[in-house]
């Protein structure tokens, strides 16, 4: 495909990707070039070695940038990704490997010394352990923060909010109440991305029957002179007494909000008119 | 603060030994909200360990909610100091993954504008540098002309600070043609001139030079290893500038030099931005000069949106619009990571897109990371002052640092 962006242009990508996964050898799970990115996928354990081949051998002097993401429905959730530079060669090729939770993922802090809080901002947002890290504190997160906020499964809106409390005289963390629930807007068309059910569509994926039904003969209709005959016979039983089902009890209201543990102090006195008597 | 008394083994007497402060949170030095714990042996700084964080917004979590427009003004309030140049970022790497043609005029008014922005950042980072030495006089003269560039800023795109004026596809709307002669006068006069002026008394004042020089010496190898970029790379004598090396836009076709520094210390970080401001005047002039008359977005209506115009002619024209503000478009599945050259050094967007709306993910490189992560070791053995110099040379904005 013609280039038509005018995106930073590096040296071409040319038998570079073929080179480097030669040189790369067994530690290589796949190589691919897409949108003009060479990505490399190494194995967890191999990163270490894979990254200073490349940063020995093959003049990536500079390790940019790491990048965590996530992507749930993978056995292996978790991406980290490390972006090279050449400055000789101006040049760029990414590295990626996948860990989940509980495996951790060697330190390249023997490799380049930036990677030190690159590694802990990953753990930070994802959870990601990195074995070797001699300082993996969080990073970017709140003093006592718990939980790996990057994470597709945390909430947006998180779990605690903190105020100045007037009463204790210091900031308090409390639960999240938000005052009207988060809108999220889903402007997809409904045939693309919709991921709840169109109204009358709700027959729409059931699986085709592998025996149709057919009628090849007017008796297989169910009408004609048998079928008159039978239907004019009286029922044997009775009908049954039973009461009919009842209609569904209506929804109930929502119930009230718990209010605010805080006092609302501040709110009050500025609604009070000024001067008068409140 | 904690103080720890100790019998000297030699003599018996009790001794100071080390001194624990807290540099920061609320500091006027530390250009944000940074927090350092200092380890002191008298005013010697022993070790540093900054604490980063406290202005986390979670913009990349929040970007994964939004629309790939819609994300769009968070990276204005990333680098609050140089917005147009984060945008430069995030839009060329939609562009990428779209695989979309720009206008050549677009391109020529957002390398403009990328440049006028350097020069805006350079200024407070400049004046809030010479102030963090002790100096008051520059920092209100070159004030002045970055107050000139927001006035530019407001009259392209109609905000000071926030522009979001960079698009997926060009460029939000054509600047009047009376902003590019003026921006033009400005260069050849008022820029020079007062930038001049304010520089002269800095550039070879005694008192500047001795907070300055020999401050932070970082060698090549150091500057390489811990993935420095922009003026602290260039300040080490590595001409490295993506602008040159990766050009982006109409870079290519624009004639400007790479300042760089001999002795890699806070003078001559301080001296690269210096003269990057006149390379980015020199990019500016032949911006003005060159630019070709024509239109200021792509014309392609899945992306970028139609002009008023023509949307209360035509129903097509409506409905693209329509569809723009409200579902957005999507962006083929794929992953790219961008780097431009920010003021700062090398601001990075990696972009993982899964065919929807929406990004999947978008890392953002700060340029703030890796510099303030080598602040141990360059403040290492320096005195306490010269903390303020050396985070006044690293440029450091926290909007940025911690996103």
């Amino acid at each position: 495909m013609a280039v038509l962006h005018s995106a930073p242009k590096i040296t071409s990508n040319e038998g570079v990707k073929d080179a480097l996964s030669a040189a790369l050898g067994k530690m290589l799970i796949s190589a691919s070039e897409e949108h003009g990115e060479i990505i490399f996928t190494v194995k967890r354990g191999g990163i270490e070695d894979a990254l200073r081949l490349l940063r020995d051998d093959h003049e990536y002097q500079q390790m940019m940038e790491m990048a965590g993401a996530d992507y749930p429905s993978r056995a292996e959730r978790f991406e980290v990704v490390y972006m090279l530079l050449s400055l000789t060669k101006n040049h760029r090729v990414m590295v990626k490997i996948s860990t989940d939770e509980a495996t951790p993922v060697p330190t390249i802090t023997t490799l380049w010394p930036n990677a030190g809080w690159l590694e802990r901002e990953v753990f930070d947002m994802y959870g990601v352990l990195f074995a070797g890290n001699t300082d993996l504190r969080r990073i970017l997160t709140d003093y006592g923060f718990e939980g790996h906020p990057f994470r597709k499964d945390f909430p947006l809106t998180g779990y605690t909010e903190l105020r100045y409390s007037e009463e204790e005289k210091r900031v308090v963390y409390e639960p999240v109440e938000l005052a009207q629930d988060l809108r999220q807007f889903d402007f997809m068309s409904p045939w693309e991305g919709a991921d709840y059910v169109l109204p009358g569509d709700e027959k729409a994926d059931t699986p085709p029957i592998d025996d149709p039904k057919v009628t090849e003969k007017p008796s297989d209709t169910g009408a004609g002179k048998a079928a008159n005959k039978a239907a004019a016979k009286p029922s044997a039983k009775k009908p049954s007494k039973k009461p009919a089902a009842k209609p569904p009890e209506p929804t109930e209201d929502r119930p009230a909000r718990r209010p605010r543990k805080g006092k609302t102090t501040d709110t009050k006195a500025a609604t009070k008119p000024k001067g008068g008597k409140s | 603060m904690t103080m720890q008394l100790e019998q000297s083994p030699t003599t018996g007497d009790e001794v100071i030994t080390n001194y624990t402060i807290n540099f920061g949170p609320q500091h006027p030095a530390a250009h944000g909200v940074l927090r350092m714990v200092m380890e002191l042996d008298g005013e010697i700084i022993e070790r540093i360990d900054p604490h980063v964080g406290l202005l986390h917004r979670g913009t990349e979590k929040l970007i994964e909610h939004k629309s790939y427009l819609q994300a769009l003004p968070y990276f204005d309030r990333l680098d609050y100091c140089s917005p147009l140049c984060q945008e430069h970022s995030y839009v060329l790497a939609i562009e990428k993954l779209l695989n979309l043609e720009v206008p050549e005029r677009a391109q020529y008014l957002r390398v403009m504008f990328a440049e006028l922005t350097r020069i805006s950042n350079h200024m407070l980072n400049i004046g809030a540098h010479v102030m963090d030495v002790g100096a008051m006089t520059p920092n209100l003269w070159v004030f002045e002309l970055r107050e000139d560039c927001m006035n530019f800023f407001e009259r392209a795109s109609g905000a000071r600070m926030h522009m979001a004026w960079f698009r997926p596809g060009g460029v939000h709307q054509d600047v009047p043609l009376k902003l590019l002669t003026d921006i033009g006068d400005w260069i050849d006069n008022r820029l020079p001139e007062l930038f001049g002026d304010a520089m002269s008394l800095v550039i070879d004042n005694r008192i500047f030079k001795q907070r300055n020089v020999d401050i932070a010496i970082v060698s090549k190898e150091d500057a390489i290893a811990w993935g420095f970029s922009g003026p602290m790379i260039r300040a080490a004598g590595v001409p490295w500038d993506l602008r040159k090396s990766q050009p982006y836009d109409v870079y290519d076709r624009m004639d400007f030099e790479i300042p760089v520094g001999t002795n890699s210390d806070c003078y001559d970080r301080f001296m690269v931005r210096v003269n990057e401001v006149y390379q980015s005047a020199r990019i500016i002039k032949q911006c003005i000069a060159e630019m070709p008359e024509g239109p200021i977005a792509s014309d392609d209506r899945k992306v970028s949106p139609p002009k008023r115009g023509e949307m209360k002619q035509s129903m097509e024209a409506l409905i693209h619009h329509f569809k723009l503000y409200t579902e957005g478009f999507h962006v083929p599945a794929g992953e790219v990571y961008v780097a431009t050259e920010s003021p700062k050094g090398e601001f990075g967007v990696y972009l993982v897109a899964d065919g929807s709306n929406k990004p999947y993910r978008c890392k953002i490189r700060p340029t703030a990371f890796s510099h303030l992560q080598a602040m141990d070791f360059m403040a290492k053995g320096h005195m306490l002052p010269d903390a303020t110099a050396i985070l006044g040379a690293i440029d450091v904005v926290f909007g940025e640092c911690d996103r």
